[in-house]
């Protein structure tokens, strides 16, 4: 499996300067991935992990006060490697939509409220690739049609359809052209859940054709078990754990992520369930050390002090965290 | 319909509300809530559990029951007294000491101009809950309950806590009047997965410990069933299944809590989605026929369902509105 | 909250607004230390062009340009003063109570604005003062300013209670036993401030046009200095054809630099207030 895109040790900050101080929101921190091409690669975590600025950091959106203070990303789409952080405007437009592309997460930020979705798509396509309206017509009709939308979508405006069409038409707009890597930010957070599941099986569907990419951002769990081949657990600014996703979901090692698998309910059981203590930390002023250890239940000394490596336990499988690494026994399963 | 006693705590019947928007001469007309009943029992305190999609009416009708909408037909009753038609100087005498509401965002509950410990004093002082002199002992006894110090809050704004210690605060702050009944509207959808354990189990804890009704407005049935004491299934502004939550959500009746259900993403490798939904189903939204609001995604549709309104039938211990259990 | 400190840094127009403006204020308390009364004719030689002397030169009644500017600045702020702060007034009073009430009295008090609106109101002022000819004081004129410019910004202020009345910390704070009045005064005054300040500013250019236009056409208070009637009396005496041009630059630079001094104010105001600049304030530097 070749790799598509690959992140080494990126560091991302958000440097501002107030008043006279300088502060760094240290959102990105040290964070390496490896995404093989045609999986769905699944980043989990919650509000204040990094998720959202490793997202516009893979996708190269990043714009001040966000600077990469250090690492690399690095897409390769058949054979020809490219930098993204270094790429210039013109070649960034060029894979735009047709290589990279991008399904946010609220759906009417991308579709232009004053035009009807078929003229959105034609432009669309005719930027991208030299057809005819009628022809571009034909192709958006076709798509819409395979995403289970109705004709009348097509000379419909934004506003006038739902959020579960909206989301779905988004999802087609970024998908019309097959490009390799998908990006998706939370796409079904704010749906219903019946929608949610329909997004979620159009999302296998189209990965399934093209053999696309898919990188899945979303802190929903349940969305990560039916969708993810793997996934990254991320704790402020850092992987904590990276494995395929039965494992993560089975048998975790990290505390962070045991606690997080724990603290979900299920709709079989009423038994009691723990939830993690305290807050995450502030990313302007991380604590020392491992960043979990002042809620960790595990922590011992060098946690207090030494930041974690992150280790390889299997094939597949990475952690880090120091109580794995010197094998003290805890819990291994959820 | 269940017997009616003499005395409840909260009884909603046959209420609905309809909102009416004006296009220039034509008005086009929304039943946000249609004909819904539940009750709740003053014997023994409990968390009941309003659930549904956007645009099922449950927010609708929380309001009602708060007293912030009128009813357009129906009546919505709190210990025997009509809420729609208190005065403000009862709400603010009577109603609120024992109603109180948490809403969805906890940066919208509180102004952003305002120190947060604001709202606390102002509830202490409105009720004469306490003199100045004991309002910071009593505010931080409370805070305490819901697992934060007054310390930590004292003096700051809203945005400079984080989401999970602001919902605590506007949890808070409903409980300083002691009253019989929180409705909480999505009390944790806009937090994380793992912060909303603890405020799920934080309710439990307040049921048992200080009595309080928590009406649990929620899309989420998870949390509904880890919480819930009993639940009501709202579509399109019906109730359609309402009963003790274990039997309504392991043994769903309506087949559209069964498609709920069957919605719920599980976080469990083994229990992942292995049939296909169709697509197109999602988008007929059914309105404007006469008949069952659900016939138009119903895999179990009947004939009937497309002709007449099905009333309530009782079954298995549950409330049902659908023509299968006739 | 804006610290005024922050925004002189930030903001050029800002700084060069509030320049200008303390000149007016300097200009202003000088006018208590002039050594001539306002009508004093004949006070000193008469036609003079600028000088070291006389710095901005005499009329040809007598009267030295420079501190009869001094008393004009005075008066014509007073008068945009005072019309300001009847006509925010009045604004704000009807934009709350037809906000926050609604029903039957909004509907009532919007159809009372929407026609106050639409009435021309130079034409308007212009009869009533010509009407009221040579009994015009000062605050009249103020008042009948002030009476004209309260509709637009009430609808204003009617739209932000709307608004503020939908959110949520509003029925927090019902909830919190709160009632109406402490409602509006504690929890929603608060938002209505900083687009008030805004409001404020385009009331005075409103006013000081007004009042130069007025006084100009003749139709104030003549005997009182303002830049208005400087201006209409350096009309009156030739001061163009005989070419004392002094006598109308002054009060027209005068009225221009005020008017500019208040509009770089509230554009930088503004500015700063826009959250995406707020941003690139914070940008990184080097």
């Amino acid at each position: 499996m070749s790799v598509i895109v690959e992140a080494n040790n990126l560091k991302a900050h958000y440097i501002t300067h107030a008043f006279g101080v300088q502060r760094s929101v240290k959102a990105v921190d040290g964070i390496s991935i490896k995404v093989s091409e045609g999986e769905v690669y699944g980043i989990a975590g919650e509000s204040g992990c990094g998720k959202s600025t490793l997202l516009k950091v893979l996708l190269g959106a990043h714009q001040p006060p966000l600077t990469v203070v250090d690492g690399s990303v690095k897409y390769r789409f058949d054979g020809v490697e490219m930098d993204a952080l270094a790429m210039g405007e013109a070649a960034r437009r060029d894979i735009r939509w047709s290589k990279v592309s991008y399904i946010p997460q609220g759906s009417m930020h991308v579709l232009n409220p004053v035009r009807r979705i078929q003229d959105t798509f034609r432009d669309f396509i005719q930027t991208h690739r030299s057809t005819s309206a009628r022809e571009a017509h034909d192709m958006t009709r076709a798509y819409l049609n395979e995403l289970g939308l109705p004709e009348k979508v097509m000379r419909a405006y934004p506003h006038q359809l739902s959020g579960g069409m909206r989301q779905r038409v988004t999802i087609g707009l970024a998908t019309i052209l097959w490009p390799k890597l998908i990006f998706a930010d939370e796409p079904t957070t704010a749906l219903d859940v019946v929608v949610q599941r329909g997004v979620i099986q159009l999302l296998k569907d189209i990965r399934q054709k093209e053999g696309s990419t898919l990188i899945l951002i979303t802190h929903d769990m349940g969305v990560h078990a039916n969708l993810s081949d793997r996934i990254a657990v991320l704790y402020a600014g850092k992987v904590v754990e990276e494995a395929d996703t039965r494992t993560i979901l089975k048998t975790p090692l990290h505390p962070y992520t045991q606690y997080l698998i724990k603290s979900l309910p299920h709709l079989d059981e009423r038994t009691e369930r723990v939830s993690i203590p305290g807050r995450p930390p502030a990313l302007d002023h991380p604590p020392s050390g491992c960043r979990f250890h002042p809620r960790c239940p595990l922590a011992i000394d060098k946690c207090r002090t030494i930041d974690p490596e992150t280790i390889s336990v299997r094939p597949g499988h990475q952690v880090a965290c120091h109580v794995v690494t010197e094998g003290i026994p805890h819990a291994a399963s959820v | 319909m269940q017997p009616q006693s003499s005395t409840t705590l909260l009884r909603v019947e046959d209420v609905t509300k309809v909102f009416s928007t004006r296009h220039g001469f034509s008005s086009k007309e929304f039943r946000a809530v249609d004909e819904a009943s539940l009750s709740l029992d003053p014997s023994q305190p409990e968390i009941f559990t309003i659930a549904g999609e956007s645009g099922s009416g449950k927010t609708t009708l929380a309001r009602m029951i708060l007293g912030m909408e009128k009813p357009t037909s129906g009546v919505l009753k709190y210990k025997d007294r009509d809420i729609a038609t208190l005065t403000s100087r009862e709400k603010r005498q009577w109603f609120f000491r024992e109603v109180q509401p948490v809403f969805q965002d906890p940066f919208a509950t509180f102004s952003p101009l305002k120190r947060i410990d604001h709202y606390l004093y102002e509830t202490v002082f409105n009720y004469q809950i306490s003199d100045r002199a004991g309002a910071d002992d009593y505010i931080n006894a409370v805070l305490n309950e819901v697992g934060l110090t007054f310390n930590e809050i004292k003096g700051r704004y809203p945005n400079e806590l984080s989401g999970g210690q602001a919902q605590r605060v506007s949890i808070a702050r409903a409980l300083i009047t002691r009253p019989s009944m929180i409705v909480a509207d999505e009390p944790v959808s806009m937090l994380d997965a793992s912060l909303r354990m603890s405020i799920v189990n934080m309710f439990r804890n307040l049921k048992n410990s200080k009595q309080v009704n928590i009406l649990y407005i929620t899309h989420d049935l998870a949390t509904a069933y880890y919480t819930a004491d009993r639940i009501a299934i709202m579509l399109r502004g019906w109730i359609v299944e309402i009963g003790p939550v274990s039997k309504v959500l392991e043994e769903p009746l309506h087949p559209y809590t069964q498609n709920l259900k069957n919605s719920v993403p599980d976080a469990d490798p083994d229990k992942v989605w292995t049939e296909r939904i169709s697509l197109t189903d999602l988008d007929s939204d059914g309105s404007g026929h006469s008949g069952c609001k659900f016939a138009g995604r119903c895999p179990a549709v009947m004939d009937i369902c497309r002709k007449k309104v099905p009333p309530n039938f009782e079954r298995q211990g549950r409330v049902v509105k659908c023509f299968l259990y006739e | 909250m804006i610290t005024v400190r922050d925004l002189l840094r930030f903001s050029p127009s800002f700084r060069y607004g509030a320049i200008i403006l303390m000149v007016v204020v300097v200009l202003i308390i000088l006018s208590y230390f002039s050594p001539f009364e306002p009508d004093d004719r004949r006070a000193v030689p008469r036609n003079e062009p600028p000088s070291f002397e006389y710095l901005l030169g005499t009329t040809s009644t007598g009267q030295d340009v420079f501190w009869m500017l001094t008393f004009a600045i005075r008066n014509t702020m007073i008068i945009a003063g005072v019309a300001v702060i009847i006509g925010r007034t009045i604004g704000v009073l009807l934009g709350m109570i037809s906000g926050y009430v609604g029903g039957t009295l909004d509907r009532v008090l919007s159809s009372i604005v929407d026609s106050v609106i639409v009435i021309p109101r130079l034409p308007l002022v212009i009869l009533i003062a010509s009407i009221l000819r040579g009994q015009i004081t000062i605050i009249t004129l103020a008042v009948l300013i002030g009476i004209l410019d309260w509709a637009y910004p009430s609808k204003r202020y009617r739209a932000q209670i709307f608004s503020l009345r939908e959110r949520e910390f509003t029925q927090t704070a019902v909830f919190a036993g709160m009632n109406t009045f402490k409602i509006v005064v504690q929890e929603h005054l608060p938002f209505l401030i900083p687009f008030l300040l805004a409001d404020m500013v385009s009331g005075f250019l409103f006013a000081i046009g007004f009042e130069v236009t007025l006084s100009i056409l003749g139709l104030s208070d003549l005997n009182a200095q303002s830049i208005g009637t400087m201006i209409y009396w350096g009309n009156y005496y030739q001061a163009l054809l005989s070419k004392q041009i002094w006598v109308l630059a002054a009060p027209i630079a005068a009225s221009v630099l005020i008017v500019v001094g208040f509009y770089l104010m509230s554009i930088g105001l503004g500015t700063y207030l826009d959250p995406r600049t707020r941003l690139k304030r914070l940008e990184v530097r080097g």
